[in-house]
């Protein structure tokens, strides 16, 4: 067909052309001066908004640096160096009390002569972390079992100076505690007791493997490597190592922040996955005692909980044993933490497709090792930034303890500002700046870790 | 054909066998469920060992014996010769009432910061995200301490107190309008400074001193006209919507709503010749007499709590906002609506589904959080109960249990409450 034959189409839905004037060009945002049209500038109320920011910058930014910098007093003996009318001039931040209470900040009233013991743990801890922290870095798995597995036991010992004198295991009032004797600090009643729980308890594997599916042998040899790894860490605390012994109550400052934080995060890793697993278990009880468990924990005050690790907890254990004031402290938080921890495990669960629950078990794999083998791995990487976040929480919770008369950074700042030594007007500024600054350098910096590693984890789920 | 189809097999009793999944899941709850037993069988045998050796009766019946200690902020009369349990509820009303107030503060300073974050302005932006990172990385028990201890205690003492009042508002006022010839005005105000002179309002490191509205009898009306406004907007907007689909027709709800709550109580309050006063704090001798106290520790705790949770809440408004997608917005220009009505039919009610379920979880954590406030002696329910209380009858057990379940009924309610709005927001998915 010829198309130039064919009549102009009478275009009536087209606009006459004189309808609109044309508009002009937008106005650019490109160059120094766009952007600050579009983000600083652009109209009156942008106008006003920049002018309230900049007023506000102006009232604070200024005189927080002129307090903590430009008239903080640098060096000084005592309160003197920090009145205004001693030295004539305005004081701002008092450096000298900081200084001065620094190593209380840092070790509490852990005995001087000691203080290396906290310092090897501080040491320690820092280089088995840091290579954990950095994707890069080879041998993850080892690294892993040394910083959540040996650490803790090698700190407990450094700590508190280890030697515990055990002497019954779960086997007291059968007579078997009147055996006399002990070697190297280890009693001999109590590893007596020890060989007879681990050979009852071979047995009762042997008797239940069947059930599980495994063979008799293989659950003899797993229980006996597990009695052994708990003999091992047994030993560790048990035996004399000649260190002397530092009771909890002379812990303090970032030592016991740092060891509740610690404590909370590895005992609540292993019991908030159980409690994950448990959630989403068919088994009813496990299932329903799962949930009451960390709805229960989640659902009142961690200061609550505290109370109840420090004033319930003692009578519900036999009268015999009494427990030492940081270690309920460390109950209550662990309880707590793994509630919070399993909610972050299940997280991870359930974000896990069902094609690899449905593969794994194609494959003809038990439900154990299912779960070891494919969905944990893959779960457990996937909720690592939020178990950061969840050690943030933890972090900034421990200052609780204080108010059960535990001695955290928080606690030993706040004994100190009743020190007259250093009793000024602006001591209390000082510490609360400075102890602001740790707890802020801590979190802010956590929590960038999170979000990089939220990131990273982002692009290599990307298909 | 027939011929080539298999039959399966008759189905056979299944034989008894170690691996049979039923007998391994029994075996794991029997296990379970003995384990948990004997837990609370050897948690209630020591318990009771215990308490008798230290010789402490087990049991409420202490509830109805005298308390005999003084609380610094009682919301309901209260004496020391009233029992502990009155003394509960007056911790359970001071509780709520700094959750419910940090609820409100945290809510608006939240969004005020959250919609800050996403400004075009960078200066703007900068500010809100250095409040966000600073408020949430400081513990909130640092926070409550740092305005108790450093911030409310450097206050000056009751008789150098800080007064303000609003006379000096007045007086401007006055000037204003009689400058720019307004006389009546003017002098209206001018007569007005007069009333009010001197302060109201003190500040020292007591606390707030704030006037005493004492009402009479005729402010019943007042109230009454405020729930009647109430009543008419709600019938208003029904209508309205009734019209609307009616005919297409709008009609401004919103601000006949706002003017009705507002404006008609106040009508009424002058129609009745202003049936309230106010009784004016005055310093005597050392302290003040007269006019309402705000305790310190309660503003210490209501400052901390609100402007930690703040920050979270900043967090959450600025995730549900940007959680809307930018063709939303974009469909919402095309069909010709404007910016105001954009947000509020088709952004907020999208973002409010993001924002809520995490928004309920905060206001969970202030309420859970204001047991901080026993480190600064607040009288909230926890430092009433588990502190003085515990500490006077040493009933451990009883009371710890009483204020958990108190905190356990609240985050049940909410959760509650949580999951029955979560249902009806869902996306209908197809």
């Amino acid at each position: 067909m010829n198309t130039a034959t064919r009549p102009a189409p009478q275009a009536a839905f087209v606009a006459p052309k004189d309808l609109r004037p044309q508009e002009p060009a937008p106005v650019s945002n490109r160059g120094i001066y766009g952007w600050s049209r579009a983000h600083l500038f652009g109209s009156v109320g942008q106008v006003l908004l920049t002018l309230l920011g900049i007023l506000v910058v102006y009232v604070t930014i200024p005189p927080l640096l002129k307090f903590f910098i430009f008239d903080a007093v640098w060096s000084g003996a005592g309160r003197d160096a920090c009145l205004p009318e001693k030295i004539g001039r305005p004081v701002g931040a008092c450096w000298p009390f900081i200084y001065a209470k620094f190593n209380q900040i840092l070790y509490g009233f852990y005995p001087e002569s000691e203080r290396w013991r906290v310092n090897v743990v501080y040491f320690l801890g820092a280089a088995l972390l840091a290579p954990l922290l950095f994707p890069k870095v080879p041998y993850k798995r080892v690294n892993a079992l040394a910083f959540f597995g040996i650490y803790p036991v090698v700190s407990f010992v450094l700590l508190t100076g280890g030697n515990l004198s055990l002497n019954n295991f779960l086997l007291g009032g059968t007579g078997l505690e009147n055996i006399k004797g002990s070697v190297a600090g280890l009693r001999l009643s109590y590893w007596v007791q020890f060989i007879i729980v681990t050979g009852l308890a071979c047995a009762i594997a042997a008797l239940a493997a069947p059930v599980f599916g495994g063979s008799r042998r293989g659950a003899v040899r797993g229980t006996l490597s597990t009695f052994a790894i708990i003999a091992l860490v047994l030993l560790a605390v048990d035996l004399d190592f000649g260190l002397q012994e530092v009771e909890t109550r002379q812990w303090g400052g970032l030592l016991v922040t740092l060891v509740i934080a610690v404590t909370g995060i590895v005992v609540s890793l292993p019991l908030g996955i159980l409690l994950a697993l448990g959630r989403r278990s068919n088994l009813p009880l496990v299932k329903i005692s799962s949930i009451v468990f960390i709805e229960f924990w989640r659902g009142v005050p961690l200061i609550t909980v505290l109370f109840f690790a420090t004033y319930m907890l003692p009578l519900f254990l036999p009268g015999r044993f009494t427990i030492d004031g940081l270690l309920r402290a460390l109950v209550g938080v662990a309880l707590f933490a793994s509630a919070y921890m399993a909610e972050v495990v299940r997280g991870g669960l359930q974000a896990i497709p069902k094609g690899q629950y449905e593969g794994a078990q194609a494959m003809g794999l038990r439900s154990g090792l299912m779960m070891r083998l494919v969905i944990l791995p893959q779960a457990l990487k996937l909720v690592i930034p939020g178990i950061v976040n969840n050690f943030i929480g933890l972090f900034k919770d421990t200052t609780l303890v204080l108010i059960v008369s535990i001695f955290d950074l928080l606690g030993i700042l706040r004994a100190s500002f009743t020190d007259p030594a250093w009793a000024t007007p602006t001591t209390l500024f000082t510490g609360f700046g400075f102890a602001g600054l740790v707890y802020f350098v801590f979190c802010y910096g956590m929590s960038r870790y999170s979000m990089a590693l939220e990131k990273r984890l982002d692009r290599s789920n990307r298909h | 054909m027939t011929d080539a189809r298999w039959s399966e097999p008759a189905p056979t009793r299944r034989r008894w066998s170690w691996t049979d999944p039923a007998l391994r899941s029994a075996v794991i709850q029997i296990a379970l469920g003995i384990a948990l037993i004997w837990l609370a069988w050897s948690f209630f045998a020591n318990a009771q060992a215990n308490l008798a050796r230290q010789g402490i009766a087990s049991g409420f019946g202490f509830l109805d014996n005298s308390a005999g200690f003084g609380i610094t902020q009682t919301l309901i009369p209260y004496s020391e010769s009233m029992s502990y349990g009155r003394a509960f509820l007056v911790g359970l009303l001071n509780t709520l009432l700094v959750a419910f107030l940090g609820i409100i503060l945290a809510t608006i300073l939240g969004f005020l910061v959250g919609v800050a974050r996403l400004s075009e302005n960078v200066v703007i932006k900068a500010l809100a995200s250095a409040y966000v990172e600073v408020t949430r990385n400081l513990p909130p028990l640092f926070q409550i301490l740092f305005w108790y201890l450093a911030v409310l205690a450097a206050m000056p003492n009751p008789r150098q107190s800080w007064g303000f009042g609003l006379q000096p508002l007045f007086n401007f006022l006055a000037d204003t309008f009689a400058g720019i010839g307004l006389a009546p005005l003017g002098s209206m105000f001018r007569t007005l400074a007069g009333d009010v002179a001197g302060p109201s309002v003190f500040v020292n490191n007591r606390g707030l001193v704030v006037p005493r509205p004492v009402f009479e009898s005729g402010f019943v009306w007042v109230v009454v006209a405020f729930f009647v406004a109430i009543l008419a907007s709600f019938l208003i907007g029904r209508w309205a919507k009734a019209r609307q689909l009616a005919t297409g027709q709008q009609f401004p709800v919103f601000w006949t709503g706002f003017g009705l709550i507002v404006g008609l109580p106040i009508v009424v309050c002058f129609a009745l010749g202003v049936p309230v006063t106010l009784e004016k704090p005055a310093l005597q001798g050392f302290n003040f007499v007269g006019g309402v106290r705000v305790i310190p520790e309660f503003v210490s705790l209501l400052l901390a709590l609100s402007i930690y949770t703040a920050g979270f809440i900043a967090e959450i408004v600025r995730a549900g906002i940007l959680a809307v997608s930018k063709g939303q917005t974009e469909a919402a220009k095309s069909l010709g609506l404007r910016s105001g009505p954009t947000l509020r039919l088709v952004v907020i009610p999208q973002a409010m589904r993001v924002i809520v379920p995490p928004l309920t979880s905060q206001y969970l954590n202030i309420t859970k959080n204001s047991t901080l406030g026993v480190a600064v002696g607040y009288p909230d329910l926890f430092a009433i109960f588990a502190g003085t209380t515990l500490n006077q009858t040493g009933q451990a057990i009883e009371i710890i249990a009483i204020t958990m379940a108190v905190y356990l009924t609240i985050s049940i309610l909410t959760s509650m409450l949580m999951g029955w709005y979560n249902k009806r927001v869902a996306l209908v998915e197809r």
